[in-house]
């Protein structure tokens, strides 16, 4: 064929391509020339080419045509014309996948395994094992390992191959052939070492210790494979990076490979150092001396790859990349864009100040020319130099403003969207000209995870800006044009304003009324007199609390305060709190308005209960705690109620056994655990049916100078009778009395706040100021990250994370973690600020400062002692 | 050129296709022509494919598997046929009447019309087998019209008859 093309090449130009216009259609009719008698070997040849051609051109065969062509190969086989062979094992592969009833060919392939014909038996391997029938395998599986062990490299290397796409499924059968495996590793072709490297670690990845035997063995032996040399470092880096006190010679090994003869093994072993977490300065500065000299090589591959592991390695250690810098500026010309935009931003990432504009203005010119990929890579280099020089946040956020006009993917738009609000966060001088271009971009955005995510943003940002007014028309705008997800982002950012900014707060909310029905709590008269306090609770409760004190107007004015903060007994909805929301902030939506029996909230339900009329206004309901497994014949949850005096501890009970009904059913509450507190009375459930769940209460006293915390014991008391299923009759006898343990119920500091939304913490944090200041260091050993400890302290304290400081950044070891919530004393309601500097070190685990400050001392110490 | 070197020495081709029901012995038959000797076999999941050159003819034998998932897949062969031999086991009494249905369902597909038939009555070293004429009647084959038949006994593991066979088909080449 080769011969051919070339002969034909010499008359036509380069781009002649000898198949162009061939016709499926066309082709399919010419398999006839296949049923020929005697075959004509030539053309068959050429029939299996082209067949070739149109399928690796993607051309699509139905089944049916598929098969048809498939059977007329399969009569190749009468052939013993060696060129036509191999062409008719390759097609048989391509055609595989599509066709029908391939088993035909199993026995022909099977009789070509045991051929004396070498490249019979190497591409009837490949092929036979394509059609993956493990009782066929089971037959060949003795050929199969003999030809691991063949003397000929590329019946060898068609076995172990052939192996490693059987793994994917049949991986048992494939385990059995380890030993002839290992034997191949120690071969002496090129490609059969290579490929039974992989295959055996493929075998053996699960196991640490025989991947390290692995390693230790190959690099105490001559590899002479370059592709197995690639294979081992990679092998070798990823033990090194999993465990930093391994063998040294395992580095060794790498940096002897810097020295090979290969290019393709000293860059491999270059790449594995430089993606090392922390590697020796010896060994990165010999790995980037290299890569060095790969950037000023003839062959683009090598710039490429060099320039690219230089890029990526500037991104967490950009002094190391500096020294290259001159060699990296001749590449910023490079007639290969991928090779220039890749210089250009490494050197934006290590470069001076001074060169920047330079750098810019060579990027402009052809950021268009380059695909979405290296256009994410741009906009992360900006992201990264943004932060070394923030003087120059002006220039990079107008390209970056410039570049999100034009056409682009989903990732490179959010690359864009997020370097944007990262330079919005760390760079307050870029605050109001960061977010007008992210208001423009929401005009046109095409992407609704990008628009709520910046509307969300709006609402947090804007109202603390100089001119927050010129937002909220955009903001408005997506209210009557966009889809739900965006509508709902867009009201819930005009809340926020109407919250921080009393003066704009009548126009926010004739805006409001004007865009949605959703919210009608602030239609009501009264309404926008609530719009002043942090909005931190349910709305469902809100509206209950309203409808109360309207009923029964009182004298004092209503107050945020007096509105129960805690979850509404959603528990099967989520909950949705519209402050708290993230990009699911859906405050039109009538929050948490649950159709179960609780209708209007636990505040109702209590309410109605005689013993705890006179508790007064329930501040606080914990999460359901579960107190049984899920499995278990009755299943109990717990909420914990917070009144200023009492606790009401809720027992939602569930009976799960079709021929009980229980009744009387009473907690039995142990409160010795919870220091200067007593069990006042309880609430029975008098009957519970199978199925339908219900609830029963205990009241605990609490002590009026303490917010004790620890367990509770508790277990339920009823009386079991027997229910026949068929009759629907419920047994008249006695029944028996029964005592049901539960598992211990905490009661912790969490349980005395709420956490409320502040917009201004460092505000709010002064106006408190430190005159109940409580300041205690711990140190938590066991956490395993930064972002564990930030989880775990908001979650112990019941509060809500202030100014964003619940996410902490990535690769930053120091966070400040800034928390705000009400405390629920029995005289009033005390708001408490937290200001939680941490630092995290690897083994060591987390070390914290905690600075409390409330109006309170008792307050400050309880919250500071939580921990 | 090829051709007309064969034409020349009188060396001509035929393309053959054995079929028939699992177990009758057409592998055995095939290799025993190819080999000259007995072989043990597995059933054939596929087909085989060998040239038998008999008398300067190059006879081109497809031996195609003759287990019940394999039967639909015959007709995928039929192309360029010209002869089909049928090999039926005349011990097995039991399914004489299955092989007969298969028979005609090959034989009265257009692609085959032109194919001359030979059955062969294999196994004959068993006790109590059908005879030749036996096999005609129950095969069918007196009420086929535009067909050149024969039905010649065998014993694939000795040999006996095969070549027989062969030399009925010879007769025929063109």
């Amino acid at each position: 064929m080769d011969k051919r093309d070339r002969g034909e090449k010499k008359d036509d130009d380069e781009s002649y391509v000898p198949f162009q216009g061939l016709e499926k259609g066309a082709l399919l009719q010419e398999r006839r020339i296949l049923n020929e008698t005697p075959l004509n070997p030539k053309k068959c040849c050429q029939f299996a080419t082209k067949l070739l051609y149109l399928v690796e051109q993607g051309e699509k065969f139905t089944k049916t045509e598929a098969t048809e062509v498939f059977f007329a190969i399969t009569k190749l086989f009468q052939s013993k014309d060696i060129p036509l062979r191999r062409m008719v094992y390759l097609v048989l592969k391509a055609l595989i996948p599509m066709s029908d009833d391939v088993i035909i060919v199993i026995a022909s392939l099977t009789k070509d395994i045991n051929s004396k014909n070498d490249l019979y038996k190497a591409n009837a391997i490949r092929v036979l094992t394509q059609i993956t029938d493990s009782a066929m395998l089971a037959q060949i599986e003795r050929y199969l390992k003999q030809a691991i062990v063949d003397k000929e490299g590329y019946v060898a290397s068609a076995a172990l191959v052939s192996g490693a796409h059987l793994l994917d499924g049949n991986t048992e059968i494939v385990k059995r052939w380890i030993s002839e495996v290992q034997d191949a590793l120690s071969s002496k072709h090129v490609m059969v070492q290579y490929h039974a490297l992989g295959l055996f670690y493929e075998l053996k990845k699960h196991d640490r210790l025989a991947v390290n035997k692995l390693v230790t063995f190959m690099i105490k032996n001559t590899v002479r494979s370059p592709f197995a040399h690639c294979l081992l470092i990679r092998f070798t880096a990823q033990l090194i990076e999993e465990n930093p006190n391994t063998d040294k010679s395992f580095l060794s090994y790498i940096e002897t490979c810097l020295r090979h003869k290969s290019d393709m093994v000293i860059y491999e072993a270059a790449k594995a150092i430089c993606g090392l977490t922390n590697p020796p300065v010896s060994s990165l500065t010999a790995a980037i001396t290299v890569l060095q000299l790969f950037l000023s090589s003839p062959k683009p591959s090598l710039r490429f790859a060099a320039v690219r592991t230089l890029n990526k390695l500037a991104q967490t250690k950009p002094a190391a990349v500096t020294p290259s810098n001159l060699d990296i500026e001749n590449l910023i010309t490079d007639s290969n864009r991928s090779i220039a935009t890749l210089a250009i931003t490494t050197l934006l990432k290590t470069g001076q100040e001074a060169s920047v504009d330079r750098l810019m203005k060579q990027i402009s010119g052809f950021i268009n020319e380059i695909s979405d990929e290296f256009k994410i890579v741009v906009v992360d280099a900006i992201r990264v130099l943004c932060t070394k020089f923030p003087q120059k946040q002006r220039s990079l956020l107008t390209f970056l403003a410039s570049i999100l006009r034009e056409e682009g993917g989903f990732e490179y738009k959010k690359a864009i969207v997020d370097t944007i609000m990262v330079i919005i966060s760390e760079i307050p001088e870029s605050k109001e000209s960061g977010l007008t271009h992210l208001c423009e971009f929401i005009e046109d955005c095409e992407f609704t995870q990008l628009a709520v995510q910046i509307l969300h943003l709006l609402g947090k940002e804007g109202p603390p800006t100089q001119a927050p007014s010129k937002y909220i028309r955009h903001i408005y705008n997506r209210i009557s044009l966009e889809n739900a997800a965006v509508r709902a982002a867009a009201v819930s950012a005009l809340v926020r304003f109407g919250v921080s900014l009393p003066s704009l707060r009548p126009s926010i909310t004739s805006l409001i009324k004007r865009a949605t029905t959703g919210l009608v709590i602030l239609n009501k008269s009264n309404g926008n007199k609530y719009l002043g306090g942090d909005f931190n609770v349910p709305l469902a409760n809100l509206e209950f609390a309203l409808r109360q004190y309207q009923t029964n107007p009182s004298t004092t004015p209503f107050s945020i305060s007096m509105v129960p903060a805690g979850a509404p007994p959603s528990s099967k909805k989520k909950e949705t709190k519209p402050t708290k929301g993230q990009k699911e902030a859906a405050a039109p939506t009538p929050a948490a308005v649950d159709g179960g029996s609780f209708g209007e909230g636990f505040a109702k339900t209590l309410s109605a209960i005689p013993q705890f009329a006179k508790l007064g206004t329930l501040q606080k309901s914990s999460k359901p705690f579960e107190l049984t497994e899920s499995e278990t014949e009755y299943v109990v949850s717990c909420i914990k109620h917070c009144f200023a005096t009492h606790f009401v501890l809720q027992f939602n009970v569930t009976n799960t056994l079709n021929d009980q009904v229980l009744e009387k059913v009473t907690p039995k509450v142990d409160v010795s655990g919870l220091k200067g507190t007593t069990v006042e009375s309880v609430v029975p459930l008098p009957s519970l049916p199978y199925g339908a769940p219900g609830a029963c209460y205990a009241l605990v006293k609490r002590p009026t100078d303490s917010f004790p915390s620890g367990t509770v014991r508790i277990s339920l008391k009823f009386i079991t009778k027997e229910f026949d299923v068929s009759t629907g009759q419920i047994d008249d006898g006695p029944g028996y009395e029964d005592d049901y343990t539960l598992e211990d119920l905490t009661v912790d500091t969490s349980d005395y706040v709420q956490g409320t939304f502040v917009a201004n913490f460092k505000e709010k944090w002064e106006e408190i100021g430190d005159e109940f200041e409580v300041v205690e260091t711990y140190s938590l050993s066991t956490m395993k990250s930064l972002q564990g400890a930030v989880d775990e302290v908001t979650k112990f304290l019941g509060m809500q994370a202030a100014d964003r400081t619940e996410t902490v950044p990535p690769k930053k070891n120091k966070h400040v973690l800034l928390l705000s919530g009400n405390f629920i004393t029995s005289a009033n309601i005390v708001p408490a600020l937290v200001r939680v500097r941490m630092m995290f070190a690897e083994g060591q685990g987390a070390q914290m400062e905690l600075a409390v400050r409330s109006t309170d001392d008792e307050v400050s110490t309880a919250i500071a002692g939580a921990i | 050129m090829g051709k007309m070197i064969s034409k020349l020495f009188g060396n001509k081709e035929m393309r053959v296709l054995m079929l028939g029901l699992d177990a009758a012995g057409k592998t055995t038959i095939l290799y025993k022509l190819k080999l000259g000797q007995g072989v043990s076999t597995i059933p054939t999941v596929g087909f085989n494919v060998e040239t038998v050159t008999f008398k300067k003819v190059k006879f081109n034998v497809w031996d195609v598997g003759g287990q019940d998932k394999i039967r639909p897949l015959w007709r995928h062969y039929y192309a360029g046929t010209q002869a089909l031999i049928f090999v039926v086991d005349s011990s097995d009494r039991e399914r004489i009447e299955e092989a007969r249905q298969e028979l005609m369902r090959i034989i009265n597909d257009r692609e085959m019309k032109d194919a001359i038939l030979l059955v062969f009555a294999n196994k004959n070293d068993l006790p109590n087998v059908m005879d030749g004429e036996e096999i005609k009647e129950k095969l069918g084959l007196g009420k086929l019209k535009d067909r050149h038949w024969h039905v010649q006994s065998s014993c694939a593991i000795s040999g006996d008859g095969l070549l027989d066979g062969l030399t009925w088909l010879n007769t025929y080449i063109k």
